[in-house]
């Protein structure tokens, strides 16, 4: 590729063509702030904080959308730019909601941020104000404020070209803006699949999740309550992030070291019920190979994209798994198997999960998923970010806690359990157990290098004793969207699908630490691979706490207690 | 809201946009000449013309909202029985328009841009009417009146809904 020299701040710098001013900055060692900028995502010039100074130029230019050219001076900190930067904050300062000590966002807030990489101590302007667009909370999951927003954009794009939902758009023009649903509709009356992906993106407190902290706390406080908790595969390789360890660093024991100290009475493990979907799943997919049943069959563990497929492609609802998620298996056996087997009131025990998932608060209440009638299967779904604060506020120092092991039965897991956090995840480990019991015979490797990594599809042919199965692995809708097509078209190829809603699969999801990124996705799914290799056992169908559920109360997969507890159904939606 | 989508003779509306949707099926940069089109046929853009234009170009209802609430070209509201247009130009405007626009909307109660809930009037803001000579200038159903002063358009609003 062609390559530009220029001349930044008085270095000297040679870039590839096309490559932006910020970019280039960053070769030269210069950080330029920015606000509405997200590689990848958002790459609009809108908020003019990155602007600097081109020689020769009629104007300042917005370094994250100007590409550089032969020869280019640039001046990154003149005096001309920085009094341009410090008046567009200073403008978005002068009409946001600046609640910033009782902000969920304080502390972790780029607009706080960027103020303060600019020093500005006054703000001079005190003229128009935003419209008074009320706080959305018309959810379980997400709650939109209006009054935080910046107008940055980054929420539009993520769910319109990395999700393809378009829920919500800018409406209105000048201080009227509001990024929203169409016709001033909530998000709860909106295509909204409750991903949180928006949340991930967002620089303020706009867009957050909802929280059920203080009725954990209730919960925890309450001695008639028997109070359980899970952990989601995800949970462990992201939320050392929260306490400053590095992106990918594994801190599965403090984390149950930490849930033990807050005063659940057991601290178990969603990687449980993980497994049990493998077996329920397998089966259900040779199932419907043997006895022509709806193909590809599609996986259903990741509640965005429940959410998505029932609103969009509302009439392919037969392709979906009818396993529920691990977190709802584990919901329906807690209040049914582990109540009966330690001899409890199912209405007295408060089912807790940690999930690195919005959609997941969601999934926890609708209807069908509660097997007694009278209390929801999970009760309260607190993301990984929650639970960090919850740890916080209880003033445990979590850097110090001592690695500890979950409780038995429903804490013991293997490898396989583990990946479902990462993409391509839910297929390998079905892969590992459905080989061994077609060809009855060891996997040579449990390794199935195709099915890893940030591809936006991935596919692969496997031989089952010489029947090919073709499998296919999409993460983020834009890219479930790909497969469903060709469902719809009927020309889909394959046999399985595994479909995760967000970008790199549950590693990624919304509700983890804020920032997400592709860089820390990646280390992410790098700790979930290592946390699968240190699991002694790694194949779901060898998990002795699964295998004796089945002999003490299920029987076995696909039969009427797992039919009754373990299954669902789909219900095809139009907006309200 | 609802009572005045009922009172659109769908049976008129329909294969007209139908015919609309069907010239430009599936063509997204098609957006806005579409939206006028639409609004010429139906007068307004209630949220179920929007649905289906949102359908027929393969867009998004909240695009189509997003594009609509930009433009105050485009309204969600039928107009009133009595429509006023006032003039906003330059020179209406040092001619005191402003304070008309202040009386207008608070003897009506409404916002410029809007209908009130009975649908007897709506408010709209434009630019030169060409009648500059007769500022502040405002057009009730197309009819001109000048030489405007806030008590004065309050007064011929009063005439006109008598007669």
């Amino acid at each position: 590729m062609k390559q530009i020299n220029l001349c930044i701040d008085g270095k000297e710098v040679q870039v590839p063509a096309g490559t932006t001013i910020l970019a280039a900055a960053e070769v030269a060692g210069k950080k330029i702030p920015t606000l509405c900028f997200l590689k990848d995502i958002n790459e609009i010039g809108a908020c003019r904080v990155c602007l600097v100074e081109v020689e020769g130029a009629r104007t300042l230019s917005a370094s994250c959308v100007t590409p550089v050219s032969e020869g280019m001076k640039v001046h990154t900190n003149s005096p001309k730019v920085r009094r341009a930067r410090r008046l567009q904050v200073e403008l978005l300062l002068s009409d946001h909601e600046m609640t910033c000590p009782t902000c969920i966002r304080n502390g972790n807030c780029e607009l706080q941020q960027v103020a303060e990489d600019l020093g500005i101590r006054d703000i001079r302007f005190t003229g128009g104000k935003k419209n008074s667009a009320p706080v959305d909370r018309s959810t379980p999951s997400i709650i939109r404020d209006p009054q935080k927003c910046i107008l940055c954009r980054r929420c539009v794009s993520v769910c319109t070209a990395t999700q393809t939902v378009e829920a919500i758009a800018a409406t209105n023009r000048g201080f009227d803006t509001v990024i929203a649903p169409a016709n001033g509709r909530s998000l709860a009356d909106s295509p909204c699949v409750k991903c949180g992906q928006c949340v991930l993106v967002c620089p303020t407190g706009a867009l957050i999740e909802r929280e059920y902290v203080e009725e954990v706390w209730e919960a925890l406080g309450d001695p008639t309550k028997h109070v359980v908790v899970q952990t989601a595969p995800a949970t462990r390789v992201a939320i050392g992030e929260e306490f400053g360890y590095d992106p990918g660093s594994i801190n599965t024991g403090q984390m149950v070291a930490g849930l033990r100290a807050l005063g659940f009475d057991k601290v178990f493990d969603t990687d449980f019920t993980a497994d049990l979907t493998i077996l329920e799943e397998g089966n259900e997919l040779l199932q419907r190979l043997n006895n022509g049943g709806t193909l590809p069959m599609i996986t259903s563990c990741s509640p965005g994209w429940i959410n998505f497929i029932e609103f969009f492609y509302g009439d392919e609802l037969d392709h979906l798994s009818t396993c529920k998620s691990p977190q709802q298996m584990f919901g329906a056996l807690v209040k049914s198997y582990y109540a009966e087997k330690y001899d409890l009131n199912p209405d007295d025990i408060i089912c807790v999960s940690i999930m690195p998932c919005t959609a997941k608060k969601f999934e926890a209440g609708r209807t069908e998923m509660s097997v007694t009638g009278n209390t929801p299967d999970v009760d309260y779904v607190l993301t990984t970010r929650e639970l960090a604060r919850m740890i916080k506020q209880a003033g445990l120092n979590f850097n110090e806690l001592p690695e500890e092991e979950y409780d038995a039965p429903l804490g013991i897991s293997t490898g396989a359990g583990v990946i479902f956090g990462a993409t391509g995840g839910v297929m390998e480990a079905a892969l590992r157990t459905v080989y061994e019991v077609v060809v009855e015979e060891e996997l040579p490797s449990l390794d199935f290098e195709f099915a890893r990594g940030l591809e936006g599809v991935k596919e692969a042919e496997v031989d089952l004793k010489g029947t090919k199965v073709k499998v296919a692995i999409a993460h983020g809708l834009s890219n479930a969207r790909r497969l469903l097509d060709q469902i719809k078209d009927g020309t889909s190829p394959y046999h399985f699908i595994e479909v995760m809603c967000c970008p790199g699969g549950c590693i990624g999801g919304g509700g983890q630490p804020i920032p997400t990124n592709t860089e820390i996705r990646q280390k992410r799914i790098d700790a979930t691979y290592q946390a699968d290799r240190d699991m002694p056992l790694r194949k779901s169908h060898e998990n002795p706490a699964v295998t004796t559920l089945y002999e003490e109360y299920l029987g076995k997969p696909l039969g009427e207690k797992s039919h009754h507890l373990l299954h669902t159904h789909y219900t095809k939606r139009r907006r309200k | 809201m609802s009572v005045m989508i009922e009172n659109l003779n769908w049976e008129e509306i329909n294969p007209q946009l139908d015919a609309l949707l069907e010239e430009y099926h599936g063509d997204k940069s098609a957006l806005i000449e579409v939206l006028h089109k639409a609004q010429e046929i139906v007068g307004y853009l209630p949220e179920p013309v929007q649905e289906k234009i949102a359908d027929g170009l393969n867009v998004s209802l909240s695009d189509v909202c997003s594009v609509i609430s930009f433009y105050s070209h485009f309204s969600t509201k039928p107009k009133g029985k009595y429509h006023i247009a006032l003039c906003l130009g330059t020179a209406c405007y040092v001619k005191g328009a402003p304070d008309i626009v202040d009386r207008l909307e608070k003897e009506l109660k409404l916002k410029s841009g809007d209908t009130t809930d009975d649908g007897l009037f709506s408010l709209e803001m434009v630019r030169c009417l060409g009648a500059c000579g007769l500022g502040p200038v405002m057009t009730i159903n197309g009819e001109v009146y000048g030489l405007l002063s806030p008590d004065k358009a309050v007064t011929t609003l009063k005439e006109i809904t008598k007669a």
